[in-house]
């Protein structure tokens, strides 16, 4: 091999063979490279057929204060506190993905899967959660329905203070 | 009936598919397992040592003889069950309790399953009590570590597919610990394990796939030079 690359670099010149060899050796080098990306492309997919990040919850009015409501498919609870503010806290628990339950006889939001508790606030009371539930941004719409967007999360000092005008 | 067999095997198709004699002198004997594609891997000579049951307990043939038993029965199990989020749960209640033997294959793919965990682990701790590790068979070892890693990802992907609230549950904590991963790698395979953000279609039907494909073509691949390489070191 080595007399080989010494005889193909003699005095600078390449030999025919030797570029020969590069091309070929390159073409098939950019192919493989070629299809590992693409490859690695295919197997992430571009439309996902899962539910939207943001959804109507419904007028206020349907949520008395001091109230906990879940909703399964969006994995949100819509909270309304005593004083009638409103905020929507993830129903994913922090841990490993878990979907909480709300114990109303305890007034705790609890995981399943490895005992974590969650006051109504979010805050962690118990268990192996590193940190509070996730809240999302709420909003009303132009027809006073609650909107969620659970693509924006909020810091706990975020709430929605909707007046509710009935009639 | 002695004259009968001879004269089968003496026949030209017999001929033609074992090119060696009957094995009777050493010689034969030899070529009968030089010239077997299943037999050409044995070693040349076994030391008496490592023929004595007490000394590999039979593990990793134990091991080989349970996959074999989990292909068989895993592709019996294909033929009923559709990777589907609608349909994945019901056929596979109708393994449990339409289809004939439905149950005995099922419960038979699962044990099997769970048995392969147990004896491959056990197996790999022979290997380093009785040293089997060292030098030349450092490489083998690390051959060996990944058979196991394997194992445990065929009985995790397989964890998915009845598609009942343990395997959905199961899946998500398992994606959620991949996801902490640090500089969002842990983000990306997770995404691209699930084919998406949560477990759902994508995710059952690349469970399936890596299930009942590619993590079993890489493990033979891999048993093949596993075994190769133990009986070329004079292994059984």
């Amino acid at each position: 091999m080595d007399n080989e690359d010494k005889e193909n670099k003699k005095d600078g010149i390449i030999s025919r063979r030797y570029f020969l060899e590069s091309i070929g050796v390159g073409a098939i080098g950019v192919a493989v490279a070629g299809s590992i990306a693409l490859t690695g492309e295919y197997l992430s997919p571009n439309v996902l057929k899962e539910p939207p990040t943001k959804f109507k919850a419904g007028l206020p009015e349907n949520y008395s204060p001091g109230s906990t409501t879940l909703n399964k498919e969006q994995k949100v609870y819509i909270m309304r506190a005593k004083e009638g503010y409103f905020y929507a806290l993830s129903a994913v628990c922090t841990h490993l993905g878990c979907i909480t339950n709300w114990k109303s006889e305890e007034g705790i939001i609890a995981c399943p899967c490895h005992g974590s508790k969650f006051n109504t606030e979010g805050k962690k009371i118990a268990g192996p959660a590193p940190r509070p539930l996730q809240r999302f941004l709420m909003t009303l719409d132009e027809h006073g329905q609650l909107v969620v967007d659970k693509s924006i999360i909020v810091g706990e000092e975020v709430i929605l203070k909707a007046s509710i005008n009935k009639g | 009936m002695k004259k009968f067999f001879e004269k089968i095997f003496q026949s030209k198709v017999w001929r033609s598919i074992f090119r060696h004699g009957l094995p009777v002198s050493n010689r034969t004997r030899a070529e009968a397992v030089f010239y077997n594609f299943f037999l050409h891997v044995h070693p040349t000579k076994v030391r008496k040592r490592s023929l004595k049951f007490t000394y590999t307990w039979g593990l990793g043939g134990l091991s080989v003889g349970l996959f074999i038993v989990l292909v068989f029965t895993g592709a019996l199990l294909m033929l009923y069950y559709r990777p589907s989020v609608a349909q994945a749960y019901w056929d596979m209640k109708d393994l449990q309790f339409v289809v004939s033997s439905g149950q005995f294959l099922r419960n038979m793919h699962r044990w099997a399953a769970h048995a392969m965990v147990a004896i491959v682990f056990l197996h790999m701790m022979r290997v380093f009590y009785t040293g089997s590790y060292r030098p030349p068979k450092e490489f083998n070892w690390v051959i060996g570590v990944m058979l196991l890693v394997i194992t445990v990802l065929l009985s995790y992907t397989g964890y998915l597919l009845p598609w009942d609230q343990l395997s959905y549950w199961g899946i998500s904590v398992g994606t959620n610990m991949v996801r902490s991963v640090p500089f969002g790698i842990g983000d990306k395979i997770s995404f691209l394990l699930l084919g998406g953000n949560s477990v759902g279609e994508n995710a059952l039907v690349r469970f399936y796939v890596l299930h009942c494909f590619i993590i079993p073509v890489a493990a033979m691949v891999l048993m093949g030079i596993h075994f190769w390489r133990i009986r070329k070191d004079g292994g059984v």
